[in-house]
């Protein structure tokens, strides 16, 4: 069993990785900062979904850090950690919940995301002055968080049982009745 | 196992994902109106370096200043026919340059790697204004 776990952690790890990377190519063609789709996300609820909550945050902690580390900096492994940790925190609680659909945690993982990083950034250049990409990221993250809700859904319904488990009918539709742990 | 209905969207979706709209208007009508309210004549640019304030021009007087940074990081911020925007920095991803031009009261220009925030500011801060900081 911890032989298949670790196997399914690199896996899905290495898928965030990748992921990040996809969405690193993708230019930026807004020019407020932080306006992306957050496909890694979908990793996250994947584990979230069909492993556990406890999975779901050290699969979150170990990509946040391994890709800040491979692909950024010090600033954007701050406010990846913001954004991830904050995301993470709330899915997770609305999950337990089991009174909302996969869609729906994450939609508001994904405005929370982008609540963090605005509240990171306000920490790091000690201004208030945030106010305005705090408007866009609110929509952006509202946005980003449906479609990866509805790709999420997609994937955690074809996932193999095979490879991480059954996942219940009830939990497939975001019931959160099978993480009773 | 009545898939159907465990599919529709329950009264507590609909109720998160609503208020997280009403939030999202809320915010959008907030940012707009500090916005008009302090579109006076009389707007400042304030260049701020790691929070502090190092400059504070006025909007209409064209200029050109330059924001040293510790390390050698350089932003070069004009002013010009009533706009700012950041003609050259020293960052990597110079996504401060590519915001281009600013113009309205409580817009602002910001340089996450150098920490640097050029933003305008109405002189005359009232209500709206002056929360929104």
């Amino acid at each position: 069993m911890r032989a298949r776990r670790v196997a399914q952690y690199g896996l899905l790890i290495a898928l965030a990785m990748v992921l990040s990377y996809v969405e690193s190519l993708v230019p930026t063609f807004f020019a407020v900062p932080g306006i992306k789709l957050g496909l890694t996300n979908l990793v996250v609820m994947v584990a979230l979904y069909r492993m556990s909550s406890r999975d779901a945050v050290i699969i979150n902690l170990v990509r946040i850090l391994l890709v800040s580390i491979t692909f950024g900096n010090a600033f954007s492994l701050m406010y990846a950690a913001g954004g991830g940790l904050l995301s993470g925190g709330v899915m997770i609680q609305l999950k337990r919940t089991g009174r909302f659909r996969l869609q729906t945690v994450s939609i508001a993982g994904g405005v929370a995301h982008n609540v963090g990083q605005i509240l990171v950034a306000m920490a790091l250049l000690e201004t208030w002055q945030v106010s305005y990409y705090l408007l866009i990221l609110w929509w952006s993250g509202l946005a980003a968080g449906l479609v990866i809700g509805i790709l999420t859904a997609q994937v955690v319904r074809r996932l193999p049982a095979s490879l991480f488990g059954p996942g219940t009918a009830a939990e497939r539709d975001g019931d959160g009745k099978g993480d009773g742990k | 196992m009545n898939e159907r209905k465990a599919n529709a969207p329950r009264r507590s979706d609909l109720l998160l994902i609503g208020g997280l709209i009403a939030v999202g208007l809320v915010l959008t009508a907030f940012v707009l109106l500090s916005r008009m309210g302090g579109q006076g004549d009389s707007l400042t640019v304030v260049i701020r370096q790691d929070g502090e304030v190092v400059a504070t021009l006025p909007l209409e007087e064209d200029a050109v200043y330059t924001v040293q940074g510790e390390d050698g990081a350089v932003n070069r911020v004009v002013i010009e026919d009533g706009a700012v925007y950041m003609e050259a920095a020293s960052c990597p991803d110079r996504l401060c340059v590519k915001q281009g031009k600013i113009r309205y009261a409580g817009d602002s220009l910001i340089c996450l790697p150098n920490r640097v925030v050029v933003e305008i500011t109405g002189q005359d801060d009232l209500g709206l204004d002056a929360v929104a900081k």
